[in-house]
């Protein structure tokens, strides 16, 4: 272990058993390249179907990199690789012969920063149906209330949906961007430090609605926010230096950690 | 540090800034005389006749109307050429192809392109379009006018579509739309202020060019019959103002200058256009 680096000692790993008939999404000995870098050694985690997963640790980690292979972002990128596997519902997404948008539109995915469109909010909402789905405009806008509802958006934009998706404050535009993501009813909800650039009160309701997302979702979310990591997430997996070091069940990871190394981060001594 | 450096470094400070305020000002007194000297002359040359009647011989009544109307029509028809080929070409250069050593020879030879002699672009288009038809027309005017345009809106194009961020493609791509679908729906929607920019300074930059029609349009005393048929010699304002003020004729130096303030007016007016548009991207 840890060939590319000795000076870094030898992890300590720990990974609960998860309910195997559950598993949504699952990371088998996965490995990731920037070029020659080598990012993710070897990762390992199970995500469960209707559960929401936090991935902690800091910067540098790999947290990010791991949820932007689960929809292959990364594929936009010459030089980015992965190796392993991830099976999704029984299927290898990594294999050759899978069609990338299909994926995507199955695996959603949040930004760290807001990304609204350049046009109104009807059409944010509706852009991702439109690619799969030929609805009737009574489909379509029972489509985007449901899902401007489930991001608990709707009572704050229900008479303006002409409006510019440009025009909407930053917590605005961030549950514009879940409303986006959930109008294709995908299967799994990536979310990339989703609150980071929002405000205290935004967060809040920002978690509250992927809280209420989990009924339907297999929810990843990547924070820095340790915090946000106990409301939100029924799981959590730790990891430093491109390794899982621990994952479990998120009041065991928390109350109990099993490596020394997760209890150092959790409890603030680095990070 | 001593005192006589101290002041010798203000005495050079002083004197940098002088020497930039001076220089600055002969440039805007140079423009100021351009300028004085056009309205002055130009607007003695403005009547009706102007723009309803068609270039006159010397010694009688006539105007710039069919010149006006060929030069719209020439710019609009390069313009329609410049565009589709350089926004794709520019979108190329920044979605898809812009890394590879391909990629750097195209933006090379753009940036060629871009400083190139418009006389020679005239000769070009001349021995394309002019000397194997054996005939001018404002076809063959158009394209050369739309080779002029081409390598400024490739240009812009590359540059505002690199300005737009990396995780807006993303998140395109994210909702399973193909990396296309992102560039035309998303990516060129955000860009627009800075796409249209592009296209009026090209456009400004080609309504006034005289040389490259020379080999091509030539010119017309008269309308094209029909007005909208350019496979004949055309009538423009570059090249009706180049033999106006040639001309012993006072009547037709006139004209030049009206003929000119004309086209002053049009650029002034797009580039000011070209940035209330600019500011406007840059607000939203």
């Amino acid at each position: 272990m840890n060939t590319l680096n000795p000076a870094v000692e030898a992890f300590e790993t720990s990974i609960a058993d998860v309910d195997r008939a559950n598993v949504k999404v699952d990371v088998k000995n996965l490995d990731f390249f920037y070029g020659k870098t080598r990012s993710l050694k070897g990762v390992s985690i199970p995500f469960a179907r209707n559960k929401a997963t936090a991935l902690i640790g800091p910067s540098g980690c790999g947290k990010s990199t791991l949820l932007r292979t689960l929809n292959r972002m990364y594929a936009l990128y010459p030089g980015q690789r992965a190796e392993g596997e991830i099976i999704l519902d029984g299927e290898n997404i990594l294999g050759s012969g899978v069609d990338l948008a299909k994926l995507r539109a199955r695996v959603g995915m949040v930004f760290q920063k807001p990304t609204p469109f350049p046009m109104s909010i009807y059409d944010n909402v509706a852009f991702g149906v439109r690619l799969y789905e030929n609805l009737s405009k009574a489909d379509m806008d029972a489509r985007i209330e449901e899902a401007l509802t489930k991001a608990a958006l709707w009572n704050e934009v229900k008479d303006n949906l002409k409006g510019s998706g440009l025009g909407l404050s930053g917590g605005q535009q961030q549950r514009l961007c879940v409303a986006r993501g959930v109008a294709v009813r995908p299967e799994v909800l990536l979310l990339d430090e989703p609150t980071s650039a929002l405000d205290p009160i935004s967060s809040a309701k920002l978690e509250e609605t992927v809280m209420q997302l989990k009924a339907d979702y297999t929810i990843v979310i990547v924070t820095h926010n340790l915090g946000q990591a106990a409301r939100v997430s029924d799981y959590t997996g730790f990891m430093y230096l491109g390794e899982l070091v621990e994952f479990g069940p998120t009041d065991e990871l928390f109350t109990r950690p099993a490596t020394q190394r997760t209890s150092d981060y959790i409890t603030g001594r680095f990070g | 540090m001593s005192a006589a450096k101290l002041v010798r470094r203000r005495v050079s400070d002083i004197a940098f800034k002088i020497f930039c305020v001076g220089v600055t000002a002969l440039a805007l007194v140079a423009l100021a005389a351009i300028l004085w000297s056009l309205l002055a002359q130009g607007f003695g040359g403005l009547d009706l006749d102007v723009f309803t009647m068609s270039t006159p011989a010397a010694g009688s009544r006539g105007g710039l109307a069919n010149a006006i109307v060929g030069s719209i029509e020439m710019c609009l028809l390069a313009m329609v050429i410049a565009l589709t080929i350089g926004v794709l070409a520019g979108t190329w250069l920044a979605e898809y192809g812009g890394r590879s050593p391909y990629g750097a020879v195209v933006r090379f030879l753009n940036d060629v392109l871009l400083s190139a002699p418009s006389i020679l672009v005239g000769l070009f288009v001349y021995e394309l379009l002019v000397a194997p038809f054996h005939g001018f027309s404002g076809f063959a005017g158009a394209v050369a006018l739309a080779l002029l345009a081409v390598p400024v809106i490739t240009r812009t194009t590359e540059d505002v579509l690199l300005l737009q961020s990396a995780t807006l493609r993303e998140a395109g791509v994210a909702l399973g739309a193909p990396f296309s679908y992102v560039v035309r729906q998303i990516i060129w929607r955000s860009a627009r202020g800075g796409l249209l920019t592009g296209a009026l300074l090209a456009f400004a930059r080609i309504s006034g060019e005289t040389a490259p029609l020379l080999f091509t349009a030539l010119n017309n005393q008269f309308f094209n019959k029909p007005w909208f048929d350019l496979r004949q010699q055309t009538a423009n304002l570059p090249v009706v103002i180049f033999n106006g003020a040639l001309s012993a004729y006072d009547d037709l130096r006139r004209l030049a200058w009206a003929g000119a303030l004309l086209i002053a007016v049009t650029v002034l007016a797009v580039t000011i256009v070209a940035r209330i548009v600019a500011q406007e991207q840059k607000r939203s």
